[in-house]
């Protein structure tokens, strides 16, 4: 699935859709960084609550599709432009992150 | 043998929140040059958590990186405090991170595991009240 059909089916909210076109190959989440930058995979969608300047540096790195802040997480301006720089996909929602996962799961099947 | 290419990047130590800048520029550097996407995954990887490293553990410090069509050569260097016990601090979950730093989301002790796992060869030079230089090796096949 794309990150356009990410965000369609799941209803969670847009921040920054720099490439929606991206392909999820798979899911990653977690809130240590270097665990993040050690298991995480190119074409993951990253769930975290993290929400620094250093996510985006991780998410630049790791190539990943996207990343979907959970729990009500919301970046604050400087990350958003760091991700426009770096055309990074932004998405946020209210669900926990287990919520979260399992619907990408189901979605993934 | 010969390197073609040299790049050097000041690491600044006063900005954890925003450091990586240079393990960014390198990713497109080695892009640009049509390195393979696994081989600039793993540069770019393990050159971020020496940079952090560098910025969270030493006040900043020296990232150099050399080219050939063979190799990929980072060295990082810092004069910040040394590691004691080099075994210790490459074991997977030791970290002296303080609270401040770990609220960013560093600390899990995983950075220098994730160097040696991504990089071919790792060296760990450091002397306690001196500073630290790692050299990561990259082989290009
Ligand atoms: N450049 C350095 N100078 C001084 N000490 C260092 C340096 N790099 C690492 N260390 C020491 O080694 C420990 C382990 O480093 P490592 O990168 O594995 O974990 P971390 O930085 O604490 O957490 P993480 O990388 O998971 O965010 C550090 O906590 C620190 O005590
Ligand atoms: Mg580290």
């Amino acid at each position: 699935m794309t990150v356009a059909d990410l965000v369609q089916q799941s209803g969670w909210s847009p921040i920054l859709l720099a490439d929606d076109t991206r392909e999820i190959t798979g899911g990653y989440a977690g809130d240590l960084l270097s665990w993040v930058m050690g298991r995480g995979q190119y074409g993951d969608c990253w769930f975290t609550i993290m929400s620094n300047l250093n996510v985006i540096a991780v998410a630049q790195l790791l190539d990943v599709a996207c990343v979907v802040f959970t729990e009500g997480v919301v970046p604050d301006a400087a990350v958003v432009n760091a991700a426009r720089l770096h055309d990074i996909n932004l998405i946020r929602t209210d669900e926990p992150t287990y919520a979260a996962c399992v619907r990408l799961g189901g979605w993934m099947q | 043998m010969e390197d073609l290419l040299h790049y050097h990047y000041d690491v600044d130590g006063g900005n954890f929140a925003s450091a990586g800048e240079a393990s960014v520029q390198v990713k497109r550097v080695l892009r640009q040059m049509g390195f393979p996407p696994d081989l600039i995954r793993r540069v770019s990887i393990a050159m971020y958590e020496g940079e952090i490293n560098m910025v969270i553990h030493a006040k900043g410090g020296d990232a150099d990186v050399y080219l050939s069509p063979e190799q990929i050569r980072v060295v990082l260097k810092d004069v910040g405090p040394g590691i004691k016990d080099v075994a210790l601090a490459m074991q997977e979950g030791y970290s002296t991170a303080p609270d401040n730093i770990r609220s960013l989301g560093f600390g899990a002790g995983m950075g220098l595991p994730n160097m040696k796992r991504y990089s071919d060869e790792m060296t760990v030079e450091s002397t306690v009240g001196v500073g630290t230089t790692i050299t990561l090796v990259f082989n290009a096949f």
